[in-house]
């Protein structure tokens, strides 16, 4: 028993020194997960570098909405996936309130709102148009839905406003949501079996469009503050009568305690950042190749050097 | 509900006059205002509570919680307190599966713990538990899932302690002073209704997102069957004991420690017991707010359909819980040895030697050989994809899809959905009207007025269509459920050995923690509606076969016999004689069902479904406490209106049959 604590003190204290010269804390850096595949990879990845560098890391799974208030207190260090369309709002409030900061964007254009597969189209041959959708909501009917259509929403966390938006554009749709993102590509796995339509929530970038092309449907375009003041948008009494951004960022955030506390990480993170096929093959690693996450990460990391090597020195 | 009426009035010893009158009455205007709303005359501010008159209570508490928050210092004080709970967690999280934190001597290698496991089984129930005890211990290593069972683990090893602690102390303060008893029992009813869910966001709020804000919710949670064991253990105490304990001249102290204490062990222990085993199922659930463990994992296969991997969680769940349940149900039954003067050390204490010398044999062992320290990746016997196949492939023959597609189809759209319809075209004011009509035939005038008021509380939430559609998922499941149990219970009451197995069967499905419910719902129905009325109907038949079966069983032979000589049938002397006497203890069950199935109904809220459960789950991703205190408490004034009501009628009838 004494013989095993002082081995692992020992092993401990050989840990700590060789972090101790670095001018980061020693304390853990905490990454926040979420439940969706290529931020949970990118979290990996981000994570297996800091560790490469002798960065503490710890994961913590957290809400995706309730994170930027966690990170506004401390209590997690960074996020690595702030999308636009998604986070966006939460991103801002955060913002507003102080104790958060914005590490700059990845190189990558998002774009998240309600999809269909291509063979949908042959079905209802009016898309991408939402009036048109509107007008075969019938095709898409389910034993639970009855005569409307059924619109397959992301997890209630991911607050998408589905709901919102079928009441504020009067649509015959019912919005159920999934209880995962898995889900969604299972559903659409099920639907491509015998051609069924289906619409679903999904984004770019993301690895099931190389599996499934399919398109976004066009909703009235994003107007600034859509989400804010009834009279923005074609329905004057709604909020959410428009379309998500089509041409969204994806940022990086952090704790504004992160620079002082960890110098070293924080000059890495403002130099991450990541493309859009970059982003889909980390989602694909797990979602179609069911990795580990960090397997996936390791094995990225494995055959991307030549792109991370350049942050790290 | 006339059936009813009638019989309370002719059992109940002393109706209170009028009572079925002013019920029929009720029921009357009810059915009129519905009827009035089907002919499309009915104000709509009679069908619904008009959204302006909805006050805003939502803004009134968030304004009142973050008054106390931030301005009163809650925060500063919880988030002082958090610290130290951290610090608790991450030793034990650094002890059981190697955090890189303070005392830094984990993990301890997991020969080592099964075979410790093992030692404390056969102290408390010789071979077969310590068979049960490692054996659970060494599965969960060999399948893979080592580290996350012990992340679940560790967090229990906190929560559980802090719960007993806290519940034993005011258990004790309940029990000495008479103000604190009934200043408790309201908070504590409530807190035993109320969802989940509610525990979680301002845990996480004052916790710190992670396993703090889990462990905190996890103990709250587990409290109050420790302080109602620990009263109800102390009120029992017998006159002589505490005179004997007089005296020999003890003091206040000495005679809590060594009269009451002692003398209360038995309900104090079946209170540990409780206590582990919602600690275990809870902890599974806060993977909701991101403790990570088993939840956590089972969580992420469930919700990716690899339904095979979530087997195999779900499998070292249910060995984990039968293994705490079995052990400490078996340290309520054991004795305290007593030893002779003098007996050696070593022979006073040879198990806990024993378990020593096994522990640190393995603990040496793993560092000559690392694969009985700790099994990496790839070393395991897990067969989660093959499951997972296998699994596909059984629900993609063509029987079996044809079979949950037609259940599927035909519950949904013949029975649910129009009942589900039904239920939400009865006006706001004749739901409530029904409800205290039932209330008041039931139980009396106290527990019309309460669902009154609770249901009027509902209404005026502004989540009403949503409560319905809770309430309706928790009928149509309890009534269901009623369907498939009653019979199984009154075939198994028949004979004792089948009794007893379906009893076995009973208690050890009780253990389970909830989550696993949902798993063969998923794995048949997907994610329907049909998969959340199939989780709360298994759910929910547990206690329903249980209390029928236990019932049945303790009618008084005299009354069966008498019924066997006057000629009865068998079908007549189960109808006339058994069923009547057993059906105050058959209520009980019907109750518990009710209270299991509005617990369930909110978690099923991850499979999808469009009630408050769906809106508590969402509050979880922002920091609106308010709306997540509100939706928490309609499902609370829900669930006891129910569990009021028929909790006196189960007791008047017990006493009018004279069975107290």
């Amino acid at each position: 028993m004494i013989k095993m604590t002082k081995a692992l003190t020992a092993g401990a204290l050989a840990l700590m020194s060789t972090t101790a010269f670095a001018a980061d804390s020693s304390d853990p850096i905490v990454i926040p997960i979420h439940n969706w595949s290529s931020q949970i990879v990118m979290s990996n990845v981000v994570g297996q570098i800091l560790e490469e560098k002798g960065n503490n890391v710890e994961y913590v799974t957290t809400d995706s909405q309730a994170v930027y208030e966690s990170i506004r207190l401390g209590d997690v260090t960074m996020e690595l996936e702030v999308w636009e369309g998604a986070f966006g709002a939460s991103f801002r409030a955060a913002l507003e309130k102080g104790g958060i900061v914005d590490v700059g964007d990845h190189n990558a254009v998002t774009r998240e709102d309600w999809w269909y597969p291509m063979w949908t189209k042959d079905a209802c041959p009016g898309l991408p148009s939402w009036e048109a959708l509107n007008d075969c909501a019938a095709i898409f009917a389910t034993a639970e839905t009855g005569e409307k259509g059924r619109y397959l929403d992301g997890p209630v966390d991911w607050l998408k406003h589905g709901q919102e938006r079928v009441a504020a554009l009067d649509m015959d749709f019912v919005v159920v949501n999934a209880g995962s993102a898995a889900a969604l590509w299972a559903e659409i796995g099920a639907a491509e079996a015998d051609k069924r339509p289906v619409v679903v929530f999904n984004w770019t970038p993301n690895f099931a469009e190389a599996v499934w092309p399919g398109e976004f449907v066009e909703f009235p375009a994003w107007e600034d503050g859509c989400d804010k003041d009834p009279a923005v948008g074609p329905n004057p009494d709604a909020l959410y009568d428009c379309g998500n951004p089509a041409t969204g960022y994806l940022k990086k955030a952090a704790w504004d305690g992160m620079e002082a506390k960890w110098p070293d990480a924080y000059a890495v993170l403002e130099k991450i950042s990541f493309t859009n096929p970059q982003i889909a093959q980390m989602a694909k690693l797990v979602d179609i190749d069911e990795l580990e996450p960090e397997d996936a990460a390791a094995q990225w990391l494995e055959g991307n050097k030549d792109v991370w090597e350049a942050w790290i020195n | 509900m006339s059936d009813n009426v009638d019989r309370a009035q002719k059992q109940v010893a002393a109706p209170q006059f009028g009572t079925a009158t002013i019920a029929f009455a009720m029921v009357g205007l009810a059915v009129l205002l519905t009827l009035v709303q089907y002919a499309g005359a009915l104000p709509e501010w009679l069908h619904r509570v008009p959204e302006a008159l909805v006050p805003n209570f939502a803004g009134w508490l968030d304004a009142i919680f973050s008054f106390v928050k931030d301005d009163l210092g809650l925060l500063a004080l919880t988030r002082f307190l958090t610290e130290g709970l951290e610090w608790l967690l991450d030793a034990s999280a650094n002890i059981f599966f190697g955090k890189r934190r303070w005392p830094n001597i984990g993990p301890i290698p997991w020969t080592a713990l099964a075979a410790a496991v093992a030692v404390v089984g056969y102290y408390l129930g010789g071979w077969r538990l310590a068979l049960m005890g490692g054996g659970t211990f060494i599965w969960t290593a060999l399948i893979g899932q080592w580290k996350i069972a012990m992340q679940t683990l560790s967090v229990l090893a906190i929560a559980a302690p802090l719960a007993f602690v806290i519940g034993l102390s005011l258990g004790i303060a309940a029990w000495k002073y008479a103000w604190v008893d009934r200043a408790i029992k309201p908070i504590l009813s409530v807190l035993q209704t109320l969802p989940f869910f509610t525990y979680l966001l301002p845990a996480v709020i004052f916790f710190k997102v992670g396993p703090t804000a889990g462990a905190v919710a996890t103990t709250i949670y587990a409290i109050p069957p420790m302080i109602l064991m620990t009263t109800l253990g102390l009120q029992k105490v017998s006159d002589e004991v505490v005179e004997a304990g007089k005296m020999s001249g003890c003091s206040k102290f000495q005679m809590l420690r060594y009269v009451y204490l002692p003398s209360a062990r038995t309900e104090i222990l079946v209170g540990v017991n409780q206590v582990i085993m919602l600690c275990l199922a809870m902890v599974v659930l806060t993977a909701f707010i991101g403790m990570p463990g088993l939840g956590a994992k089972l969580l992420a296969m469930m919700g990716s359909f690899k339904l095979g991997r979530s087997f195999e969680i779900g499998v070292t769940i249910v060995l984990l819980a039968v293994t705490l349940d079995r052990m400490s149900k078996a340290w309520v039954i054991k004795q305290p040895e007593h030893f002779e003067r003098d007996t050696p050390f070593w022979k006073r204490h040879q198990m806990l030697l024993l378990g020593l010398v096994l522990f640190v044999f393995f603990t040496l062992l793993s560092w000559v050989m690392p694969i009985a320290g700790e099994i990496g990746r790839g070393q395991d016997f897990s067969q989660g994809k093959e499951l997972d196949n296998l699994i596909k492939w059984f629900l993609n023959i063509d029987w079996v899809k044809a079979t949950t597609g037609f259940l599927r189809a035909f519950l949904n759209v013949k029975v649910l959905i129009p009942f589900r319809n039904f239920m939400l075209s009865i006006p706001t004011p004749a739901f409530i009207l029904l409800v205290a009509a039932f209330a008041l035939a039931l139980a009396g005038r106290k527990q019309a007025i309460y669902a009154l008021v609770f249901f009027g509380f509902v209404a005026l939430s502004g989540w009403w269509d949503r409560a319905i559609i809770t309430l309706y998922s928790v009928t149509a499941a309890v009534a269901l459920a009623a369907l498939i149990g009653l019979p199984i219970a009154i075939l198994a009451a028949r004979s004792e050995a089948w009794a007893k197995r379906m009893l076995l069967i009973c208690d050890t499905a009780q253990t389970f923690p909830s989550f696993i419910y949902l798993i063969p719902a998923i794995m048949l129905f997907g994610i329907t509606d049909i998969a959340v009325i199939f989780s709360i109907l298994v759910f929910a038949m547990v206690p329903l076969i249980r209390y029928t079966i236990e019932g049945l069983r303790t009618v008084p032979p005299e009354m069966t016999e008498a019924a066997d000589m006057s000629g009865a049938t068998s079908w007549q002397k189960l109808w006339n004689v058994q069923i009547p006497l057993a059906l105050p203890t058959m209520a009980v069950g019907f109750n518990q069902a009710i209270m299991f199935a509005f617990f369930m109904v909110i978690i099923a809220a991850f499979i999808g479904t469009q009630d408050l459960g769906q809106e508590l789950q969402r509050t979880l991703a922002g920091t609106d406490l308010g709306k997540n205190f509100v939706l928490g408490i309609c499902v609370a004034l829900m669930a006891l209106t129910f569990d009021l009501t028929i909790m006196k009628w189960a007791a008047d009838k017990k006493r009018a049959m004279g069975l107290t």
